[in-house]
């Protein structure tokens, strides 16, 4: 099974390199006897295109100039993810797929990877996804760029050739985008009105409250793992995507539904990022088509960020999609 | 499997496209798959969910008031509404959705005016506690009651026809005899037909 990466993962899903401390984002998920069970399934994870951990992007060197690509690289979507992606699950042999896996954006790679490619994808698991982002949705991701554009720093793109590097508006992107995968109830139990080093308000500008504090240190450990430029385009990928709304989706749909590829497609009750109304449609999409589709809500009060955590209802129903056997008289219809 | 879902098994034609409404744990779903139906659950308590998934039967979360657009029209052959219609909150809407979504559907419900009810109400004057409705009032799932005439009524109200009515009595028996089903019915199995 192939797991997908979000906006600003990367290849490194689960495991260690050595340091125990340092496991991999989805280590709770992948492993021996966890949902996706590494004693029944080979799972592999690769960095996205354009991404910053490995793979060609935005800062790479283009060999026509022998400077970083900058804005001169090309759009990305979606597509190309999972076009690049399948060609490294053929140069590793593998023909088919028990599983294409993902949470977020990596979701919507694994619902564009059975929509293109159904007849090597037996089941997507698709949670906490969208198939078109809404106008609130796209509000978030608008600021977050301007935030980085219009950092002095980033210089239209040519950061990499002046020794400096947006730092401040990458990390009020991060803090801002951060907001949205936590929930209300989330930070509330996290912070509260609680200060930072002390009982009583300081009174001033400075950071004041927790909620700050931790804010201020997710936008700045963001900077040492991650490039301004790959976050424009990573994060541009989510805002075209529409695989719904593409000239061709009823015929993928019913290839799709041809090839009884089936789907899990999860939410949860606390994002509001991606709220259950965007799984919903997903599900009703496939429905529609004939897709066998297995859809619930789950109760989690992590916002967004639940994919990534051991939510015992969520693993639950992600072990057993995974672990079912296939039915005599098949599903769906 | 619950004896009243051998029944309504018993009215699914073989090879089916089966939409099963509060699929339960997807016994009923997993035994049609054995006679080659391909079906899908919609279920909402999460062990019951979890327990379609494990048998690799499709299964939506979704709720029979709001929710059932998410099917389309003549999507399915048969939906099944299995001791179901009297849960929800707005059951003529729910059967509608059953009339869009096939051209045939397969439903059990209590009759309220069953004899032991009638008598628990008339001899105690209290809302009656039954094998077939086993809550106490305040905290049943059974909010919308109907007796057989009422059934027939709404079904016939949203466009559809009773082809078929399978009487039982407590013990999930067919009822021997034609007198006063709706004294001595204690639930009812309908097929329910679009109307000419």
């Amino acid at each position: 099974m192939v797991v997908c990466h979000a906006l600003t993962g990367d290849a490194h899903a689960a495991g260690h390199h050595g340091d125990e401390g340092r496991r991999g984002w989805w280590d709770n998920i992948i492993g021996p006897g966890r949902p996706l069970d590494t004693d029944r399934f080979y799972v592999v994870c690769a960095n996205l295109l354009g991404g910053c951990q490995g793979s060609t992007g935005p800062s790479s060197t283009d060999p026509a100039t022998g400077r970083p690509y900058g804005l001169s690289f090309p759009l990305l979507s979606v597509a190309d993810f999972v076009a690049t992606h399948r060609r490294l699950v053929r140069h590793l042999g593998i023909e088919r797929l028990h599983a294409v896996v993902g949470g977020s954006l990596g979701g919507m790679q694994a619902l564009s990877w059975a929509l293109t490619a159904p007849d090597e994808v037996e089941t997507a698991v698709v949670v906490a996804a969208s198939s078109r982002l809404s106008a609130q949705n796209i509000a978030f991701s608008a600021v977050a760029r301007e935030a980085i554009m219009r950092d002095p720093d980033f210089a239209d793109g040519t950061y990499l050739e002046t020794g400096r590097s947006p730092d401040t508006g990458l990390a009020v992107a991060r803090m801002m985008a951060h907001i949205t995968y936590l929930s209300e109830a989330a930070m509330t139990a996290k912070f509260g009105r609680r200060f930072q080093g002390s009982d009583t308000p300081r009174f001033g500008f400075g950071v004041d409250f927790q909620v700050e504090s931790y804010l201020r240190h997710q936008g700045e450990s963001f900077l040492s793992r991650f490039d301004a430029l790959s976050y424009l385009y990573l994060s541009r990928a989510l805002d075209y995507y529409d695989p719904f709304g593409e000239p061709d989706a009823h015929a993928r749909l019913a290839r799709m539904a041809a090839a009884g590829t089936r789907a899990l497609v999860l939410s949860f009750d606390s994002d509001w990022r991606f709220d259950t109304s965007h799984s919903l449609r997903i599900a009703r999409r496939l429905e529609h088509a004939g897709v066998p589709v297995t859809f619930r809500e789950v109760a989690s009060d992590f916002g967004h960020d639940s994919f990534l955590l051991p939510v015992p209802e969520y693993h639950a129903i992600v072990a057993a999609f995974l672990g079912a056997p296939a039915l005599a008289g098949g599903q769906g219809r | 499997m619950r004896p009243d879902l051998e029944i309504v098994a018993d009215l699914v034609p073989a090879g089916s496209r089966v939409l099963d409404l509060g699929c339960g744990p997807g016994d009923l779903l997993e035994a049609l798959a054995r006679r080659g139906c391909r079906g899908t659950g919609v279920e909402i308590d999460p062990d019951a969910f979890l327990a379609t998934v494990c048998r690799g039967v499709a299964v939506l979360s979704l709720d029979l008031d709001t929710d059932l657009d998410a099917f389309a029209a003549d999507s399915y052959d048969v939906v099944v509404l299995s001791q179901t219609l009297q849960t929800t909150r707005r059951p003529r809407t729910v059967l509608q959705q059953m009339g869009r979504i096939a051209p045939r559907a397969v439903m059990s419900v209590p009759n309220f005016a069953y004899w032991r009810h009638r008598s628990e109400l008339v001899l105690s004057g209290r809302m009656p506690v039954s094998a077939e409705l086993p809550y106490p009032w305040y905290q049943t799932p059974n909010i919308h009651l109907s007796t057989l005439p009422d059934t027939q009524a709404l079904v016939e109200e949203v466009g559809l026809a009773v082809e078929r009515r399978l009487l039982l009595d407590e013990r999930h028996q067919p009822l021997r005899g034609r007198l006063a089903p709706n004294l001595r019915a204690a639930r009812a199995v309908y097929v329910l037909g679009r109307r000419a």
